[in-house]
């Protein structure tokens, strides 16, 4: 019995992280793996995310009801960021990895002290009565805690994949991601179509903050907890596959979660790169990823 | 008088002679006495850093409103080493061979004070240590003083009193969590010497990666192990997340004792978040507000601390590391009062030699440097409402559980103190 109930609430605990995972990895399957801009600066905005989250619970409002404006908000950052890119590296041809890499590290970087010095060194965190409390359903527990942030992924990314699918927008953004050039030969703008991807995928860093920040206290440096497992989850993918996004993201989840419960927790971790490694010696590709 | 040619000569050489001392010696009079440290104000240690700043800075303001130190007045020469250890060499390098500071502090914490150890031994400075653990074990420096209370065999003896609380109540069985990461496996490693000594049974010896935001797995394989107690060694996020997760999935009845070294729950933030879902859990502070722990300008400090950490964002309580940051300062003027100057040599003798009064209690030192006496206490936090930084202020929320001489209360087991 009690080995039963470990397995159901191991991989009900992996399911609902590996949800997380995945909405924290969102912002970077559009960025990477459509748009090629290997933006490390993700976490931090997700951190800003988290912080604007705080502030907005502070006066009374919900995290998750909070993260839609809060989106709206990140969405128009993101169009001026990208602005910003494509004028100083894009135009100038200077889109190699390392200049790229370079220039988000220091973003992060001014994120995070800005973080700092504006708002203080202490972590920031929401009151919300979910937190604290579980629901139990047979033998296996879920915490709100993580639950709500869980469902929250899904809801955010059925969505997004919705509107890449149907809408002419969405399919422009599909394919810039096999390049500049067809897009250009139908007469539209690749840059205003990579300005809208960047946008969207700035505005997904307000639902990972939500989830960050109902999840735990969020300081200036929580970003740096995500950076290795948010790109083991896009690479895993397949880059910029939204289901294969979920997929990897509930994959490590479960993963990592049944290494904790059976195994020792200390290699828990570990496991969303043995996974990614295992995964790519057999599908370069990923799990969703097609080759271009 | 006439003065001769030759004695006009042997004058104006003994003044060549005596000039430079005496203008050297006017000089510092009129100069400030110049302390240098590094600090991590910005980086994941800076949370706790930047108010132990305010501490520095308001005994700074203190002291040179008081006269200076030897009559001259102080000044703080800090750097930002950003939480890493890279530029700690450099920084304090820096201090003494350019910045000329008269003396030092360290950088906070075991892992970026061992850096300068090797450095202030060759050069054979005088230096207060900042809140790490056992940096002087193996380099032996006589004008090394930690001010924090650690006491003698701080490796083993950090959190001796969790283990004291658990022999005086009967539990046997431990469980050991910890997070993969320095300050936390040592922890575990003296609770494991320490079970030894008494003869404790080990349930089990769990590690866990930092950062860990789900500890359901890890409660769940505790109940197939029945501890009587569980000692817990985890940084801020982990320690959030795991007394969440005992909220959540709850602990085996026969846990009666939970917590020990959670980094974390000291702290404004951290306690505010948490607030009932810390009833019960006992933890190591420095300081809280029980009536055993009155010393004399404590409360004076916290009054005027707690507006300039307001305004700049930080810890709110400020009772775990501002209070003795001030208190290093105190230190260093008493013994420059004591020695009578500012030759290190001699401040660390009078230091080793004499108790200093200060705001958390009479500081004496062992040939260490270590206090002489540990005085980690051991809290029990009971009571506590949601979301209230407040309620902290007010004895009977974090009671002194251990040691017995400073105890404000009786422990009370986990299950009875959450009812």
């Amino acid at each position: 019995m009690l080995l039963l109930d470990l397995a159901l609430n191991a991989v009900a605990t992996g399911l609902m992280l590996g949800s997380i995972y995945a909405l924290l990895a969102l912002g970077l399957a559009i960025t990477f793996g459509i748009l090629h801009v290997p933006n490390i600066a993700h976490p931090a905005l997700m951190v800003v995310g988290a912080y604007a989250l705080a502030l907005a619970n502070a006066h009374g409002l919900d995290p998750i009801a909070a993260s839609v404006p809060v989106a709206a908000a990140f969405y128009a950052a993101g169009l001026a960021f990208y602005e910003v890119y494509y004028r100083l590296f894009e135009r100038r041809g200077g889109t190699d990895t390392l200049q790229s890499l370079t220039l988000f590290f220091g973003l992060a970087l001014v994120i995070e002290v800005a973080l700092l010095m504006g708002f203080g060194a202490d972590p920031k965190s929401v009151d919300v009565p979910y937190v604290g409390q579980s629901w139990t359903v047979g033998l296996v527990t879920l915490p709100y805690r993580l639950l709500v942030p869980a469902l929250l992924s899904p809801a955010v990314m059925l969505l997004l994949w919705l509107y890449l699918k149907l809408s002419r927008a969405g399919l422009a953004i599909r394919a810039v991601a096999s390049g500049e050039t067809p897009l250009a030969i139908v007469g539209i703008a690749p840059r205003r179509v990579k300005r809208h991807a960047f946008g969207l995928a700035t505005a997904s860093a307000a639902f990972g903050g939500a989830a960050l920040v109902i999840l735990g206290p969020v300081g200036p440096f929580s970003g740096h907890a995500q950076i290795g497992r948010v790109f083991a989850v896009v690479v895993l993918a397949g880059m910029g596959s939204i289901p294969g996004t979920l997929a990897a993201g509930l994959a490590i989840g479960v993963a990592e979660s049944l290494v904790s419960s059976f195994l020792d927790p200390s290699w828990s971790q570990g496991v969303a790169f043995a996974i990614l490694l295992a995964t790519l010696a057999a599908r370069p590709t990923g799990l969703f990823g097609v080759p271009r | 008088m006439a003065i001769s040619r030759r004695d006009f000569a042997r004058l104006a050489a003994a003044s060549a002679v005596a000039a430079p001392a005496v203008w050297t010696a006017a000089r510092a009079q009129g100069q400030p006495v110049r302390i240098g440290c590094s600090l991590s104000l910005t980086g994941t240690l800076s949370g706790g850093v930047k108010a132990g700043l305010i501490g520095y800075e308001l005994w700074r303001d203190d002291v040179n409103a008081a006269g200076g130190i030897l009559g001259r007045p102080v000044e703080l020469v800090v750097y930002d080493d950003q939480s890493t250890s890279a530029p700690i060499p450099g920084i304090y390098s820096k201090l003494v061979d350019v910045d000329r500071v008269d003396l030092l502090f360290s950088p906070y914490g075991a892992n970026l004070t061992a850096v300068i150890m090797p450095f202030v031994k060759q050069r054979d400075r005088f230096v207060v240590g900042m809140y790490g653990i056992s940096n002087n074990d193996e380099v032996k420096h006589d004008k090394f003083f930690q001010i924090a209370p650690w006491g003698p065999k701080a490796s083993t003896d950090f959190c001796r009193g969790f283990f004291d609380l658990a022999k005086a109540n009967g539990l046997k069985r431990i469980a050991i969590l910890a997070a993969d990461a320095e300050f936390s496996k040592s922890a575990a490693a003296g609770g494991l010497k320490i079970m030894q000594e008494y003869g404790m049974e080990l349930a089990v010896n769990q590690g866990y990666p930092p950062n860990t935001t789900d500890f359901s797995a890890i409660l769940r394989n505790l109940k197939g192990v029945a501890p009587d107690a569980v000692f817990v060694c985890s940084y801020p996020p982990d320690s959030t997340a795991f007394v969440r997760g005992v909220s959540e999935i709850g602990l085996p009845a026969s846990v009666k004792l939970v917590g020990g070294a959670m980094v974390g729950p000291q702290y404004a933030p951290v306690l505010e978040n948490l607030g009932p879902a810390l009833n019960g859990f006992v933890n190591f502070h420095l300081y809280v507000p029980e009536p055993t722990l009155k010393f004399a300008g404590i409360q004076e400090f916290l009054a005027r601390y707690e507006p300039i950490a307001r305004q700049r964002g930080v810890d709110l309580l400020g009772h775990y590391i501002p209070p003795f940051f001030y208190a290093a300062g105190q230190l260093v003027a008493a013994a420059a009062k004591g020695a009578g100057s500012l030759d290190q040599a001699r401040m660390a003798q009078w230091l080793h030699a004499n108790p200093v009064e200060t705001i958390v209690g009479t500081i004496r030192f062992d040939p260490a440097g270590d206090w002489v006496e540990r005085r980690v206490l051991i809290v029990q936090y009971r009571g506590l409402s949601a979301r209230n930084v407040e309620q902290f202020r007010a004895p009977g929320k974090q009671v002194v559980v251990d040691p017995p001489a400073l105890k404000s209360g009786d422990f009370v087991p986990f299950a009875a103190a959450r009812s």
